[in-house]
């Protein structure tokens, strides 16, 4: 199993209602199906990967994320998965706003561009880093935003978001201290309290 | 060919007086006779019965081969052991509508009471009163549940009509290049080619049975017809500027292009092979039908089961995407299983029927799926 799914798997509990925004080939959802009772859902832009999601018995829509959330009613999700397509989306902004609007919570999951291998690309060689968890050169990469696990904190911060948890993981596994130097990715598991 | 699969055209007849079938429109029509095809076999507790629904022009004889035929039916490359509707699994189903022209009852079938051609003293019918209709030949199948029901264009409004209608009856259905209320331009489409038919003096106010055909306004409507199920780009593929049968354009009226000498084809053989009055009736069914005509969309799914499977196509303009997504949209807000999927092709409309390797691959998981649940579920 990807240590990405392990961890997601971790933060959600059993028999819940989940939407996974960008659900790529379903392969999250099916495991959540199957291992944790859940009800699921996904939205995914690629064509070729929802003919994958619904061999695995994933529903699944055609569609992307940017407009994809004004189907849903408030709360109707026990989560809202973001789980490495925050990146690639136009406004990260409004879709953080609108998975906390159908979601009771989110769960979040980014790639850290901040990370040692990174900085020391960035200082050494005066380059665009490309890593592992990383791949791409700045002329075919499929991010439009380049965040830290930092700047994700930020962010939550100044928009009253609460980080219930945080997961930070390079490709060995956990990561226990120094999240934003010494990781690739951080899964945050995150919700806002309703406005009286 | 050795593996050829051959079939015979059944025929189930009811709605007897004084039991007559009670139209939307409150007039009553018996006896009704539906033309129904089935391939595959129903297993024991009956659970592997899909019913399948045609298009406009369409008819029962969805797969296999007819004895003598050229072709086999409409939606073969789907419809067998191993594919998409797998025969080796599935029971199909596949009827005629009512108001149809190849065996069920419509305006070109004789009136019992009066021994001639209904022609149009034929009711007006509804895509409520087909789905209705189709509800007698399962119950009287013995089946009381279907394991999915499917249909492109017309038959996707069946489809989704009997979802709602008969809510506890459909595991799931499979809602292909179709869409829940016709616009302005879908009717506007229907009446150029209806207006075609009508204005032929041949058609004689739909009394033209064992006289001569209205065959230059058939024609006319089924050449519109074909126009809306391509795409720009599918015709500019397949016929461009090509010349038939010449070097050089005449300078008079007679036929220079390719595409023209197409339509020309297309348009004679459908009157060979198709009713002018059952083309007025369905088109009108299928302007007639609104899902949302007494309530919105959404308290229409309400409490819906049934799961859904819901296919359009890029380059179809005639049923576009967005129609469909409305669909997708309704359902969700009622915590309806659906998938939707738009599918990349050139084909315009017609892409439902030739489209074959992705609806294939996501007919055949899509049913295997449903199969499963059916089997946990009991």
């Amino acid at each position: 199993m990807r240590l990405d799914h392990k961890y997601i798997l971790e933060m959600i509990e059993p028999n819940s209602h989940v939407l996974d925004l960008g659900c790529g080939d379903g392969e999250l959802l099916s495991l959540l199906m199957k291992q944790k009772c859940c009800r699921a859902a996904g939205i995914e832009i690629d064509e070729k990967e929802i003919y994958k999601c619904v061999e695995k018995g994933v529903s699944v829509s055609h569609g992307d994320i940017d407009s994809g959330l004004t189907d849903y009613s408030d709360k109707r999700f026990d989560y809202v998965i973001l789980n490495e397509s925050l990146q690639e989306v136009l406004n990260p902004e409004k879709v953080i706003a609108e998975a906390l609007r159908v979601g009771k919570k989110a769960i979040v999951g980014i790639p850290n561009f901040c990370n040692l291998s990174a900085r020391l690309q960035i200082f050494f060689f005066g380059k665009v880093p490309v890593t592992e968890g990383l791949p791409y050169k700045w002329y075919n990469t499929p991010n439009l935003r380049f965040l830290s696990i930092k700047d994700f904190r930020d962010f939550c911060a100044e928009r009253s978001i609460t980080i219930e948890r945080e997961c930070a993981f390079a490709v060995k596994g956990k990561v226990a201290f120094a999240h934003n130097l010494l990781s690739d990715t951080s899964i945050f598991l995150i919700s806002k309290p309703a406005v009286k | 060919m050795p593996d050829r699969q051959f079939v015979e055209t059944q025929f189930f007849t009811f709605a007897q007086a004084p039991h007559e079938l009670v139209l939307k429109s409150g007039v009553k029509l018996g006896p009704v006779t539906l033309a129904y095809e089935t391939y595959g076999t129903l297993n024991a507790d009956k659970s592997n019965a899909i019913l399948i629904f045609h298009a406009l022009t369409g008819d029962a004889h969805a797969a296999f081969w007819h004895k003598d035929a050229k072709t086999p039916g409409w939606w073969d490359p789907m419809i067998g052991p191993g594919k998409a509707f797998d025969t080796d699994k599935y029971f199909i189903i596949c009827a005629n509508v009512i108001g149809g022209c190849k065996g069920s009852t419509g305006p070109s079938s004789i009136n019992p009471a009066t021994g001639k051609p209904y022609g149009l003293s034929f009711p007006v019918i509804t895509i409520e009163d087909m789905v209705v209709s189709q509800k007698c030949l399962i119950d009287h199948l013995g089946i009381k549940k279907l394991l999915a029901a499917a249909g492109g264009s017309m038959g996707g409004l069946m489809a989704l009509e009997w979802s709602v209608r008969y809510p506890g009856t459909l595991q799931s259905a499979i809602l292909i290049a179709t869409n829940y209320k016709h616009t302005a331009q879908q009717i506007a489409l229907h009446e150029v080619a209806r207006q075609a038919i009508m204005s032929d003096p041949h058609w004689n106010k739909g009394d033209y049975y064992g006289k001569e055909l209205p065959a230059q306004g058939m024609s006319v409507s089924r050449m519109i017809g074909h126009i809306t199920y391509m795409s720009e780009r599918s015709m500019e593929e397949k016929f461009g500027r090509k010349l038939q049968d010449k070097e050089k354009v005449g300078y008079d009226f007679s036929q220079d292009f390719e595409v023209e000498s197409y339509l020309r084809y297309r348009g004679a053989s459908f009157v060979q092979r198709f009713d002018a009055n059952t083309y007025l009736y369905l088109s009108k069914a299928l302007d007639y039908f609104d899902l949302s005509e007494d309530t919105d969309l959404v308290a229409a799914f309400k409490g819906m089961k049934t799961k859904f499977l819901i296919v359009t196509f890029t380059s179809d303009w005639l049923y576009p995407s967005y129609q469909s997504k409305d669909i997708v949209k309704a359902m969700k807000a009622n915590d309806v299983d659906v998938s939707f999927i738009e599918i990349a092709t050139k084909y315009g409309h017609d892409s439902f029927l030739v489209e074959i390797d992705g609806q294939s691959k996501l007919v055949t998981h899509f049913l295997t799926n449903v199969a499963k649940d059916v089997s946990h579920a009991s």
